[in-house]
This record gives C-alpha cells, structure tokens and sequence, in this order.
C-alpha cells in the first residue's frame, strides 16, 4: 500500500535571558557545576517562583512571528512527574491557556511551498542534567545531578501534524530556527541543548484523512538526526503495516550512532502529568497594547528579508534564500554589502569561498576570520583592477589565516595586477616566439589556442598581469 | 515578677521605662519553658542562645537611647514550618528532621528587622496537616488549660508556647483553620489574615491557594502589633498583595455602633456544643448590646465546603510535597533503583495523615477523576467565595463559632480522621474565600475555652481588630491565664 507519513514537531528552545524563568540565578552554558542555583531553582521547602518578564516578552515576540493569536489571559501549570532533574518532581508549564495559539509557517521543499500551522507556543522551566558515573546510563550505578539548568525558560512549540516527509519536517524545524534567531530570543544550538526537537510520526493510506497511531521520536539531536530518524520511523512503521501488524503508541528514542529507533515507553507506561493551575504565580495578562508595540518592534523576520534581497539587490530567490536562512550570515551580507561592495558579488563570494572554508573549519559565520569590511575591501581590489579574481582567492586564503587587510597583503606580496601593457608586452613576445605550434593552431582559426598561450604568459607574470588585458594584446599581436 | 504572664505591647512598655531589661525578660520566658515544656511541648527546636543574643543586642539600643519597634526584644515562637536560616525547620515530619535552610522566610527578616526574639521553633502537625499536633512527627503538644486536651492545630505547638507563657507571641500558618482553631482552644487571639496580606515566601507549602501566614498573641492590641511587622506586599510572593499596609493599632478603637453583623444559620447547625452556641449567642448579644446591629443571613453552599477543601487542599499538597524525595535535601532510605529509593525514604519518613491526604489529592488530579474531583471542588469553591461576596453587600462582619467544640482530649480522634476534620467547618470557608477571620476568646465550658470567629470582606483586618477589640475590652476572657492543670 501507499502510505502517507504524517509529522508534527515539538520543538523546545532554551530562551536567551539573563536570568532564569523563576528566580534571579545565571542562565550561563557551561558553568561549574551546581554554581547558578539558589533555593528557588533548588526547588527547596517554602520557595516561591516568580516570573521574568522577559520571558514572556519574548514568548510574545515568537508568538507573532509564528502568526499566532496571542491569549490576553494565560495561565503556569504544574506537570507532575518524577525525575531527578525535576527538584520540585513537577515542572511549571502551561497547559490549557498558552501564552501563543493557532500560528502557522510556510516553509519550502523542492521548489513547493506548504503551510504548516502552529497549535501552540508555550512557556516552561527547563529540567536539570543528570551525569551518570559510568560511561553510559546502563552501566551506571549512580547519577549526580547538576542544577544550573533547572529553570532556565524553555518555549515549546508545537506544531501541526502538517508535515508529510522528513524533508519537509526538516524545512519546519530550520525556519523556525531561523527566526527564533532573527528575533534574538535563543542561541539555537542543538548541540548545546538550547533547540531540540520531538517529533511525533504516524502513517495512514495516502489519500485518506484519519490518522493513524504515532510514535513520538526522542533524543533527535541534530538536523540531521531528524531527517535520518523520521525516515527510519516510517520505514519501520510501514514495514509493521505492511506485516500486517499495528503500530503501538510509544515513545521512541533515536540512536543516531546505530541509526536505529527503540522503544522508551508504552501507552500505559506513560505518566498521568495531573496538572493543576500554579497556585504560586498568577495568571498572566498581557494587554493588546503591549502586543502592538511588540508587534512593531518585531525585528525584520527570514521571509521579509529574502525578500528585500531579491528586490533590493537583485539576487535569485536561491541565493537569497541561502543567505537568510542564517541570520548571521544575512548579517554580513548587509554589513559587507553597507561597505560599497556589490550585492551579487558577495553573495557569491559567501555562498563560494566563505561558506567553504566555514564549512572546512567546521565554525559559525559569527567566528569568520574575515570580517564583512575586509571582504567588501577585497572585492573593491577585484573591481577596481588591482587584482584578479584568481588573485583575490589566494589573498582571501591568507586573510583566513592572518587576519591580514587584502590591500596589506597585496602590498607585501607585490601581487598588484599588471595592467600597463609596456610592463608586459615583451614577455607577450617572447611567449609568441617559443610556441609556434600553437601560434599556428589559432591561426588556422583554433581560437582556443590562445587560451594556452594566456596561460603561458600568466605563468610567467606569477598570476599578475590583467587576463583582459594580456588577451587582447596576444589577439593584436597574431591578428595584426 | 512573672514576665511571662504579660502581653507584648505591656512588656515594651516595661522595656522602654526600663523597668526590666530585654535579656531578663528573656531569660524569665526561657525560665517558664524550663519549668513547663515537659508537659507542654511546644517547642521542636528552640533556639536560647541566639535568643538572648537577639536580647543583648536590644538592651544595647535601649542603654545607647535608641527608639525601639513594639516587638523588639519580645520573645516569641514560629511554627516549625517557616524557614530560618541556619536553624532547622522540620515542618514537624521526620523527612526533614535534618533539614536546615539556606535562607530565611520573608516574615522571618520582618521580625529580625524589628528586633524581635524567637525562643524557638513551634510543634505542629507534620506539614500543617491535622487539627490537634497529634500528626506531629515527633510528639504531641499538650493544652495548657487541660494537658489531657490538644492544644488543636496545626498551629497547636504556637498556641500551647503562647498559653503556657513558654513565648508571648507566635506565628501560626492557617490553611483551613490552623491558627483559629488553635487559637480557640488555648484562649488566645489568633488572626488569619487575607489571602496575600502576608509574604508566604520561606512558608514551607501545604497547599499554596489557601496557605497563609498569622499572628498568635493574648491579646487583640498584641495581635494589632505583630499583623503591623508581618503584613505587606514582598516581590518574592506573586501572590502577595500589592496595596499599602495600614497601622492596625489605628483601628484598636473600643466602639462598634452602627456595624452590621451577619449569623449565617448554616454555621449554627447540628454538631455543635450546646454551651459553646450559648457563648457565642450571648458575645452576639453583648456585641448588639454595644451599637452593633444583627441580622440571620444565608450562605447556602457552606455546607460544600468542607468536602471542596479536602479535594483541593491535598490536591496541591501532592504536588507541593513531592519533592520530599530524599533526591537533594531531607532524609533518605537508600534503595535499589531511583523508584525504589523514592518509596523507600517516602514511607519511612512521611506520617500517615500526610500520606492520605497525598492519595486523596493524587486521586483527585488522576486523568478520568480530574473533572469530576478536583475541577468540581474549583467550582464549589467559586460558589463558597461568592456566597461571602453576597454576604458582604449587607454586613460588615459575619460571626460564627470558631469550632464546634473546646479543645477534645488527645486520641479522642485519631481513630476517626472525618471526627477530626469536621473541627474545622466553621473555619475552611473563609480559606476557601480567600478572607480574613479572627478568633477571639468568648468565654469557657467546663472550664476550656471558647472562640468566637469573626470574618470580614477582603482587607478587612482593620475591622476585624475594631471588632474584637472592642468585643475584648468589655470583658475579662483574654485575662485569664491557663492554669496548666496536670492530667486528669
């Protein structure tokens, strides 16, 4: 049978703020261990929670950026479960009334564009990190708990079952990224726990419209963990179904190593959360006028952005499309493109040389070892004849490394383009004299003769002379 | 001179004339918990060296001329369940028998900014949950009118320090009645205030919607004085309300005419003691006979109440108390996994009260049960509240008995939890209500006290201590003083 796969996501990020969600304690990554708590976040007898503003500030802004209806009363609940993470064993969330409801996100796959529709964006305290004695949790005998996570403000946000492939749920979670960037609310690194992903997958017949039973996918780390996992899960379902078995609902958990999904948890063993109303904060009333004034605050999001470069600048929708999607490298394109340098030869420039040695050092374009003004400077040397473009490649090698402006670099390696034809003439002349063959070939009309005699003449000038101009003087040279 | 038997606002004056200093008053108070504590049993840790340290320093200001607060230097009891840095706050159950907090309790730093001194921390029922002290983790208190009677409860240990002269003050916390009816038994005035009058941060959580903290003194003008230090707004307590606090001694003013006095006959009903209704008829009598003006009115869904508060109370008790898990704090039973570590130490260390009522409140969360249970007594308690709205257009005041009874003889209940819980009819709605209620002593039978229960609208404090206050001064009840009879 032709099965459809139905995906929706929930995406949890780690918000940005100072402080965490409940207490006034460091949200700091990579702190000593147990060195941002207090008895607040320590979930100690007597304490209290009270709310950071920004928090919901920013979940506001992500609220409009997702185009959802923001709720002017919203409400903390307690989900109640034990884990050792959880100091309070029940985490502050929000249950029946979230801050954020019914957005939606177009995303783009293959060319297609699909609306993904946004149920809910919500607020809660993010859990501890449990470190295990052994090398894995199995072979552990015991756990120490390390609490500087614990209240840090997470905002999850939960989607559609609107996906129906892996590239798809891929394009959700990368746009969504995108713009919890541009808004400037989270770091977003899946490395770093700060954006993580659950997805939740079922199959039902194509062309039908009941859905059918899923499995939640955990522990998918990685982009590539959550098109890799999704992939497998439906493989794996559908080869149940095709068994003529049934899917069961359970919680999975993908191994990225093995490439495989396990079973967590069943139906049955999963927890009854009990939720109650927080009777330690109250509800959360955000007026229309607050939402209006962040509202127009919202910060240019990915798709204006795309846009404004295709208008503005001319690039293709691909290259657009490409340099948006980081908002860090849409950051040094206008930064670099602000220095007088030309739109499309920056974007080439980014999208080619940068993005490759980015890629090789395995960095961010935030810690690129040339900054937007040295590049937009190299890019006026190609323009202005200094250099060439063979040149400029090898002056942005040594820019990488030495952090060097292009012009100092030029200067030191004496590579100014020769561009006065009496500096080059003769060496034209005697390239002439010393490859008859190939004279004789391009004048028995084998133009791309010339083409070898070109390189012979740059050999010689190490790569300096204007290509354009050695060109033409070989063509008045033979034709004249 | 037995300083002890004085109230605060008398002993500041004696302070001040310099007529005693503030270590010898302390010293006289810790003197009485020497000679009494033994059949009492206040106290669960008191603290005698930082209490006259905290006097020392107070006869210092005074040698060096300074002005004193009206509780500087006046020995007092916190109930065992508000945080004080440094000194252990048990909550009266063995999980935390060990536990000492980092940090103090906002009501803790008020009373320390005035300079007041704490003889120790107060016997309760384990995590306020119980009527008498008798679910106290570690031993009963005793009242000091009868010590074959509880002293009630929760606030049981506060109110028997109180009537014994084993401290002058104390603070009590009231969820459904815990200072009232205390207060009821042992003769004394107990106040629960408004809901988020009082900074519940550093109040080690029973359940939260209903939780808050109050004054236990002899006497109304005592009572004025501490609701002064302990009121306010605190930004570590969202629920705190943020208005100004007024002087309460501003309110102590013997003249009632013209106030209007609400009788709800659903609290008159059958259960109570005959002499106790005959008290309370003639302080509504005496009260009409000073200006006051009377009228029966109707709360219809009292009588719900009580069931509503046992489904949300434990409710929220079973998500506060989870986190007594022996993970990070408290006691622990080492298991063989994590789950089994967490059932170890939580039966080991948790009473049997406290375990019911985190099973009811469990039950009542339950997926299937939630809507019917717990969202049902939500509504109930929408239904309590409004009852007061009502009530309030018409009255200034309403008066009921505090407690059906006096104060019942230990055992005579733990068999029965229903027996135990129905103590507390008259005092769960006004929790539930989110208003403030005082009791106030109103005469005797058979020798026990009697409390008289009276409830105002929200921020009703000021004509609360009015009302009592007056009430107070035209008669002798607050005078006498227990007389600490032996067990029959």
């Amino acid at each position: 049978m032709d099965y459809e796969i139905v995906i929706g996501l929930e995406i949890h990020t780690e918000l940005k703020t100072h402080s965490k969600i409940f207490c006034g304690c460091s949200t700091k990554f990579g702190s000593e261990q147990n060195t941002n708590v207090c008895p607040v976040c320590l979930g100690l007898p007597g304490v209290l929670p009270v709310i950071n503003e920004k928090v919901v500030e920013f979940a506001v802004r992500v609220g409009l950026a997702l185009n959802c209806e923001i709720l002017p009363f919203s409400k903390f609940d307690r989900k109640n479960y034990y884990y050792p993470d959880l100091p309070k064993n029940f985490q502050t969330s929000q249950y029946d009334l979230p801050i954020a409801v019914n957005g939606h996100l177009d995303i783009e796959v293959n060319g297609e564009k699909k609306r993904i529709g946004i149920t809910r964006v919500h607020m809660e305290e993010d859990a501890g990190k449990l470190v295990h004695s052994g090398a894995t949790i199995t072979s552990s005998d015991s756990a120490l708990v390390d609490y500087n996570r614990t209240g840090v403000p997470l905002l999850e946000i939960v989607s559609e079952p609107d996906m129906s492939s892996a590239e798809e749920a891929r394009a959700y979670l990368e746009k969504v990224k995108a713009i919890l960037e541009y808004l400037d609310v989270s770091d977003c690194k899946m490395e770093e726990g700060s954006l993580r992903c659950d997805a939740n997958i079922s199959l039902r017949p194509r062309g039908t419209t009941t859905l059918g039973t899923k499995a939640e996918m955990k522990n998918l780390n990685s982009f590539r963990s959550v098109q890799r996992g999704i992939e497998y899960e439906a493989m794996r379902q559908e080869e149940v179904l095709e068994e003529g078995g049934r899917v069961v609902q359970e919680t999975r958990t993908w191994d990225e190593a093995k490439g495989i999904s396990l079973s967590m948890r069943s139906k049955e063993q999963a927890n009854d959360y009990r939720y109650l109303p927080e009777p330690d904060l109250v509800p959360i009333i955000v007026d229309p006028a607050t939402v209006e004034e962040i509202r127009l605050n919202l910060p240019e999001l990915p798709d204006a952005r795309k846009q404004r470069l295709m208008d503005g600048y001319g690039l293709s929708e691909y290259d657009a499309a490409v340099i948006t999607t980081s908002k860090a490298m849409a950051d040094y394109f206008d930064q670099s493109v602000g220095c007088n340098a030309d739109a499309k030869t920056v974007a080439n420039w980014l999208m080619g040389e940068v993005s490759k040695h980015l890629n090789n050092e395995g960095i961010s374009i935030l810690e690129c070892p040339v900054a937007p003004k040295q590049l937009a400077d190299l890019i006026a040397l190609i323009e202005k004849g200094t250099i060439s473009n063979k040149i400029a490649k090898a002056v942005f090698e040594d820019m990488w490394t030495s952090r060097k402006d292009a012009e100092v670099i030029v200067k030191e390696k004496g590579l100014v383009q020769i561009s006065d034809s009496s500096e080059v003439i003769g060496i034209v002349d005697a390239v002439i004299a010393a490859n008859p063959q190939s004279v004789a070939d391009f004048n028995a009309g084998k133009d791309k003769a010339i083409g070898f005699l070109v390189g012979q003449i740059m050999k010689q000038t190490k790569g300096r002379a204007n290509p354009d101009m050695v060109n033409s003087l070989l063509r008045e040279r033979l034709q004249g | 001179m037995e300083l002890f038997k004085y109230t605060a606002h008398q002993l500041h004056e004696k302070l001040v004339s310099k007529e005693v200093s503030a270590v010898e008053l302390t010293k006289s108070v810790l003197a009485r918990v020497d000679a009494v504590e033994k059949d009492v049993q206040s106290y669960i840790t008191q603290t005698r060296e930082s209490a006259l340290k905290q006097a020392e320093a107070v006869d210092a200001k005074i040698g060096q001329g300074q002005t004193i607060s009206t509780l500087a230097g006046i020995p007092g009891a916190l109930k065992d369940n508000m945080c004080t840095q440094g000194t252990k706050t048990t909550c009266a159950s063995k999980i935390l028998a060990n536990f000492v907090p980092p940090y103090n309790a906002t009501v803790v730093e008020k009373l320390m900014a005035e300079d007041t001194v704490v003889i120790g921390k107060a016997n309760m029922d384990e995590f306020a949950m119980g009527g008498s002290t008798e679910n106290s983790g570690f031993f009963p208190s005793r009242n000091p009118w009868d010590l074959a009677t509880v002293p009630g409860g929760s606030s049981g240990g506060s109110a028997a320090a109180v009537a014994a002269g084993e401290a002058i003050w104390a603070l009590g916390s009231d969820t459904g009645g815990s200072i009232r009816q205390p207060a009821a038994y042992c003769g004394l005035v107990g106040m629960k205030p408004t809901y988020g009058r009082v900074s519940r941060y550093g109040l080690v959580a029973y359940a939260s919607s209903l939780d808050q903290i109050g004054p236990i003194t002899r006497d109304v003008t005592d009572c004025a004085h501490v609701l002064n230090v302990i009121c306010g707004h605190d930004a570590k307590d969202s629920t705190s309300i943020n208005t100004g606090v007024p002087d309460y001694t501003k309110s102590l003013v013997n003249d009632i005419k013209g106030l209007k006095i609400g009788l709800p006959r659903e609290y008159f009903a059958s259960g109570m003691d005959p002499e106790v209704e005959r008290a309370i008829n003639k302080a509504i009598e005496q009260l009409v006979s000073l200006g006051a003006e009377y009228k029966e009115i109707s709360m219809p869904h009292t009588e719900y109440a009580l069931s509503a508060y046992y489904m949300i109370a434990p409710a929220e008790a079973s998500s506060n108390l989870a986190r007594y898990d022996g993970v990070s704090f408290g006691q622990r039973v080492e298991g063989t996994d994590i789950v089994d570590m967490y059932k170890k130490t939580r039966s080991a260390f948790l009473g049997a009260e406290v375990k019911r009522r985190i099973m009811l409140g469990t039950y009542a969360l339950s997926a299937g049960y939630h809507d019917a249970y717990y969202v049902k007594a939500l509504q109930v308690r929408t239904l309590v509240k409004k009852d007061f709205d009502k009530a309030f257009h018409d009255v200034d005041v309403i008066i009921t008995p505090t407690a059906p009874t006096t104060a019942f003889k230990l055992g005579e209940k733990t068999n029965d939890p229903l027996a135990m819980y129905l103590q507390d009819v008259c005092t769960i709605p006004v929790n539930l209500a989110g208003v403030p209620a005082v009791s106030i002593p109103c005469g005797f039978a058979g020798g026990m006290p009697i409390g008289l229960q009276i409830i105002a609208k929200p921020l009703g404090e000021e004509t609360l201590i009015r009302t009592a206050y007056t009430f107070e001064q035209n008669n002798d009840y607050h005078k006498g003083f227990a007389p600490l009879l032996e067990v029959k």
